[in-house]
């Protein structure tokens, strides 16, 4: 009988391979009720570690005999605690979250998307815990990032395991969600960070504007990066296409919704924008390309390799974002019955502008919570 | 405010202030106050949760730099 530690890592291989695994979740119910760990076949129970002071015999009561069981709380030490507890009263061995749910937020799976013809590919790093989807294109031993959190360790170290340099740093649109590592990797590699001009007018360092129609070639393999204008999500987003295979759509087309418009509190201004973006300029494009969003929302949109992409043409016939013909019906859609907006989403603004400089211990309590940049 | 024992709980990480606290709380009679001071950022939702799921009363809650700070009442 003893505890072990169980990795973000492992958790995440267990959510991407639909493997069984019941989670007993040790933090208050609010903690709870606001985000938690979800998967096809775990199972999950609340039972804050403080009412489980005088005894767990009714919580062993509640717990499957043949099933891994791993205890989870916020940081580590209370889900320690519980499985000591579990363990001493079962004989049975017991998991904890190593870092807690601190660690799961802030825990990127890379996935590779493919080759790209003619050289090069795509790598997405999907952050189960909070739904955000970032990139790493790679063209030779130089590389590019789309999207890129604030984890940057991360990135470092799968770059160093390819033996790439990340030197072009491209965010999509100034984001509100999450805090952006794209100006920190810049600065550490000596590379640039490209920012849509119309998200960054009050922006307090340089960057290279990501203008319409620019294009970026890079590394031995010559991928080249195209920008588009999609405004709608905010008033700068803007597509990246690489190679003519690959749609980066930032936060304005998600495979199973669409962005919304409100963040920077301009709902009504920007609908229009959004519908020309969705229903005009995405329809003009190729529709083969496979699109890649800066996010996921449900976890059935991961395949079975947990990547998350879709055919552009596809996502016409599918996304029910992309099927409502009549506009005022669109305007009510993404301007009415909004989910709550992010948590800290202006202090994050302020954040990406580079006005703010929280710590890192800031930084990640900002971030907690899940995503929400999403209609519907 | 007026309160029957103080429990320092600074420097001490989840879950141990709430640990702290339920066995002091168990010493006291009803009525009585402990204040507590905690420096873990967990307890300041931690220790309201344990209040409510205990019966026990916040009566009072402040903060000074990083030191939480709270006045409970023994139900």
């Amino acid at each position: 009988m003893t505890i072990k530690a169980m990795k973000a890592g492992e958790v995440a291989k267990k959510v991407i391979n639909k493997d069984d695994l019941f989670i007993v979740d040790v933090r208050n119910n609010d903690a709870y009720d606001d985000w938690k760990i979800e998967g096809e076949n775990i199972t999950s129970i609340n039972r804050p570690y403080f009412d489980l002071l005088d005894g767990v015999e009714e919580l062993v009561k509640e717990l499957p005999e043949n099933k891994e069981v791993l205890v989870v709380c916020a940081k580590e030490g209370s889900s320690q605690f519980v499985a000591e507890e579990l363990s001493e009263a079962t004989g049975r061995d017991f998991y904890y979250l190593e870092g807690g749910m601190k660690t799961w937020s802030e825990h990127l799976e890379p996935v590779k998307l493919g080759d790209l013809e003619g050289g090069g590919s795509v790598y997405q790093f999907v952050r189960l815990g909070k739904g955000c989807l970032s990139y790493m294109i790679v063209s030779g031993d130089e590389g590019a990032m789309v999207d890129p959190l604030r984890l940057t360790d991360q990135y470092e170290a799968f770059a160093e395991k390819l033996g790439v340099k990340v030197l072009h740093m491209f965010d999509t649109h100034l984001h509100a969600d999450h805090i952006s590592g794209g100006r920190r990797l810049a600065e550490k590699t000596g590379g640039t960070y490209y920012l849509p001009p119309k998200d960054a007018e009050e922006v307090t360092f340089n960057f290279e504007p990501l203008e319409d129609g620019k294009e970026i070639t890079f590394g031995p393999d010559e991928v080249k990066v195209k920008a588009v204008y999609t405004p709608g999500h905010t008033i700068g987003s803007t597509s990246l296409v690489v190679n003519d295979t690959y749609l980066f759509t930032g936060d304005i087309l998600f495979l199973d919704s669409i962005g919304r418009p409100d963040l920077a509190g301009l709902a009504e201004d920007w609908v229009g924008d959004l519908r020309e973006s969705l229903y005009v300029r995405y329809k003009k494009m190729n529709q083969d390309l496979l699109v890649l969003p800066a996010h996921f929302a449900k976890l059935k949109e991961l395949d079975e390799q947990g990547r998350v992409e879709a055919r552009l043409g596809d996502l016409y016939e599918e996304n029910e974002g992309l099927q409502v013909e009549d506009e005022n019906e669109f305007r009510k859609m993404v301007t009415e019955n909004l989910p709550p907006q992010p948590n800290s989403y202006k202090e994050i603004r302020q954040t990406n502008m580079g006005k703010v400089t929280p710590d890192a211990e800031e930084e990640t309590e900002m971030e907690i919570g899940p995503n929400r940049c999403a209609v519907s | 405010m007026e309160s029957t024992k103080v429990l320092d709980a600074k420097g001490l990480a989840c879950p141990m202030p709430v640990v702290k606290v339920k066995k002091e709380m168990d010493q006291l009679q009803s009525g009585d106050i402990l204040e507590v001071l905690a420096t873990d950022k967990g307890a300041k939702s931690d220790i309201p949760a344990w209040a409510k799921s205990s019966g026990n009363e916040i009566i009072k809650e402040d903060q000074e730099d990083s030191v939480l700070k709270f006045w409970i009442k023994k139900a």
